[in-house]
């Protein structure tokens, strides 16, 4: 797909992964998040607890929000919560704070495409991870919700996490561009 | 643990809810049996002796038919991947929901096996017989049948395919347990051989399977 | 009061509440005594006392394919007239269609039982019921598979439809596969040749159990209309905008 890729981020930074459609960029994030093997070459992380992998310190939000319609939305953070492990938030308090509090108790079948990906970015707060990989992360999103994840990276990056973002549209936050096609 | 139990409890949640396909394994389990006396003739003493082998065909094709969607619900939500990443070993997310598969669909088929048997003539002694083979083979056809599951993800095809894949690693099971049945209402075998290697074929899958299942699914992301 | 009155849900229910009560006290009462005449019939001459089964089995077996054509009529609704309440009365059916056809298999079970020795016998009336059974099963399983009641509705109302001509074509076949292999069957309803003492408590009996469908009929339409209900204010509530 590529090569010659030659990239870091450090503690408080975000890296946008720009570039024309079929670049790769989905496929780099994949690599990032052990989903994909790769043909050589290697990622790492420094720091970062010592026994764990990359993958098991990253988030991962892809095109797909990972929710099941016949359960509810507070049944399925809290089965993310459970199931992720490590420090964990409160969910009501991330429902709250994505804007889906009214909706605690409904089948994620009855939410909207905007509201199911605010529910997933809610994942990434009910769990703590150093490094956030996000995949076209607003594309769904209406300009409240854009806004609103805008504070979310935010507060993550002052945090001291990292944030690698593969996004057509500016992301609204200070980040180091990383251009893929045309030539690499 | 936590993880684990997670895991377990929502796919059974999900199996028992609307649009949940736990119930629908039973009534294949209990439609098939039902045709067998029509293709066989209602000749009960006959029907009696072929009813452990028709009941343990009803439930390996009910408990495989069942398993397609193991994996590859998880995989078009998105969900599988994140699993993956987790920090528990995909080996025993895995187990986890193959158990919770055979919770939700392999119990009911057998606690549904009393009634069919009433329908093919088993006596009490053998309904509990195949009841018994069956509670004890099932989870090696769940465990086994996770495979296949698994490679659908990898292949982007379920049905029949998964079908052709997996039944012939299922054979063993099906001879064992009708073998232990039959022995436990025919004789001339004793029932506890036949029993043993069904209990051994089912531990075997809980190592395999789990093992299998991952690798396919850890090479088939894409 | 015509069908166009009750396609509003808010008349319906209001009619049924008041119509309910009557119902089921029409049905208790007929219940009551129909199983006291039951009661109070002679023994049969050859089947003893296990005759009296009949007086709930033959009820049931009636009742069985009725909520089936009561179905297919909810299903034409459906598909043909899209009466807004033909598939709440097609979807509250099903269930109650289904138990009663259990009850006619394992009250048939239990007739045949002194006489068969077995609790089954592949006798040509009890298959039909179960094949009739599973039929039912199936189309409760459409119901749950599809999360969307409208959706499932076009589907299952076609499935009822099929079921409904292909009911007697199953029964024929399974008639003609029975005497395939064994004479008649031991379950006979000798219609005319019914004694009197037998034929007023059936009649009884099977006038109860109507009324009986009838109010637990209504019962599951009025909840699943509140159901349906339930679900539009839970959508309305989702698609609500935090404030």
């Amino acid at each position: 797909m590529f090569s010659g890729l030659d990239f870091e981020a450090a503690c408080g930074e975000a890296l946008a992964v720009v570039g024309p459609n079929g670049s790769g960029k989905t496929s780099l994030l994949r690599l990032i998040a052990g989903l994909l093997v790769p043909a050589g070459g290697s990622i790492g992380l420094e720091g970062g607890e010592a026994e764990l992998t990359l993958p098991e310190q990253s988030h991962y939000l892809g095109h797909r929000d990972a929710l099941k319609p016949a359960l509810s939305v507070a049944e399925n953070l809290s089965f993310w919560r459970d199931f992720l492990g490590g420090a964990t938030g409160n969910v009501s308090e991330c429902l709250t704070a994505v804007g889906l509090g009214h909706a605690t108790y409904l089948p994620a079948a009855f939410l909207s495409a905007g509201q199911r990906r605010r529910l997933s970015i809610a994942r990434l707060l009910v769990v703590r991870r150093p490094v956030w990989l996000l995949d076209e992360p607003t594309s769904a999103l209406d300009t409240a919700g854009q806004k609103l994840f805008v504070g979310v990276m935010r507060e993550h990056l002052a945090s001291g996490g990292i944030i690698v973002a593969a996004t057509h549209t500016p992301l609204g936050i200070e980040a180091r561009e990383l251009r893929m096609g045309g030539g690499k | 643990m936590t993880a684990l139990a997670a895991l377990i409890r929502r796919d059974i949640k999900i199996a028992l809810r609307v649009g949940g396909g736990a119930l629908i394994g039973v009534l294949f389990f209990l439609t098939v049996t039902v045709l067998m006396p029509f293709a066989i003739g209602p000749d009960l003493p006959l029907l009696a002796r072929l009813g452990p082998a028709i009941l343990w065909l009803g439930a390996l094709l009910a408990s495989l038919l069942t398993l397609d969607r193991l994996f590859t619900a998880d995989h078009e939500d998105g969900s599988l991947d994140v699993i993956v990443m987790g920090r528990t070993p995909l080996e025993l997310a895995c187990a986890a929901k193959a158990l919770a598969h055979w919770l939700a669909a392999g119990v009911p088929l057998i606690a549904a096996t009393p009634v069919l048997g009433l329908l093919l003539n088993l006596d009490a002694a053998a309904t509990s017989a195949v009841a018994l083979t069956m509670l004890v083979g099932t989870p090696a056809l769940t465990f086994t049948g996770m495979i296949g599951a698994a490679l659908a993800v990898t292949l982007h095809r379920g049905g029949l395919l998964l079908a052709v894949l997996v039944l012939p690693l299922s054979i063993p099971v099906l001879i064992f347990g009708v073998a232990a049945s039959q022995a436990a209402i025919t004789g001339p075998l004793s029932f506890g051989t036949p029993f043993s290697i069904l209990c051994a074929l089912s531990l075997v899958s809980f190592v395999v399977g789990p093992f299998a299942a991952a690798a396919s699914l850890r090479h088939g992301l894409d | 009061m015509t069908l166009i009155d009750l396609a509003n849900p808010s008349k319906f229910l209001a009619l049924t509440a008041r119509a309910l009560p009557w119902l089921a006290g029409a049905t208790a009462i007929l219940l009551l005594v129909g199983c006291y005449q039951a009661a109070m019939a002679p023994d049969d001459y050859q089947q003893g006392a296990t005759v009296k089964i009949m007086f709930i089995h033959v009820p049931n077996a009636w009742l069985s394919m009725f909520v089936w054509g009561v179905m297919s009529v909810a299903a034409l609704g459906t598909l043909v007239w899209r009466h807004p309440l033909a598939d709440v009365a097609a979807k509250a059916a099903a269930p109650i269609g289904a138990a009663f056809t259990f009850l006619a298999l394992v009250t048939g079970s239990l007739w045949g039982r002194p006489m068969w020795g077995t609790y089954w016998e592949w006798d040509a009336r009890l298959t039909s019921v179960l094949v009739l059974f599973l039929m039912y099963l199936g189309l409760m399983a459409l119901w749950r598979a599809v999360e969307d009641p409208s959706r499932a509705a076009r589907a299952a109302a076609v499935l009822t439809l099929v079921g409904a001509i292909n009911l007697p074509i199953i029964k024929f076949s399974v008639d003609w596969w029975n005497t395939l292999h064994q004479p008649s069957s031991v379950l006979r309803m000798g219609g005319p040749s019914l004694d009197k003492a037998f034929l007023i408590p059936l009649l009884v009996m099977a006038v109860g159990f109507s009324l009986l469908f009838m109010t637990l009929h209504l019962a599951a339409m009025r909840n699943e209309i509140l159901r349906r209900r339930v679900r539009s204010l839970q959508m309305m509530q989702a698609s609500q905008q935090a404030a």
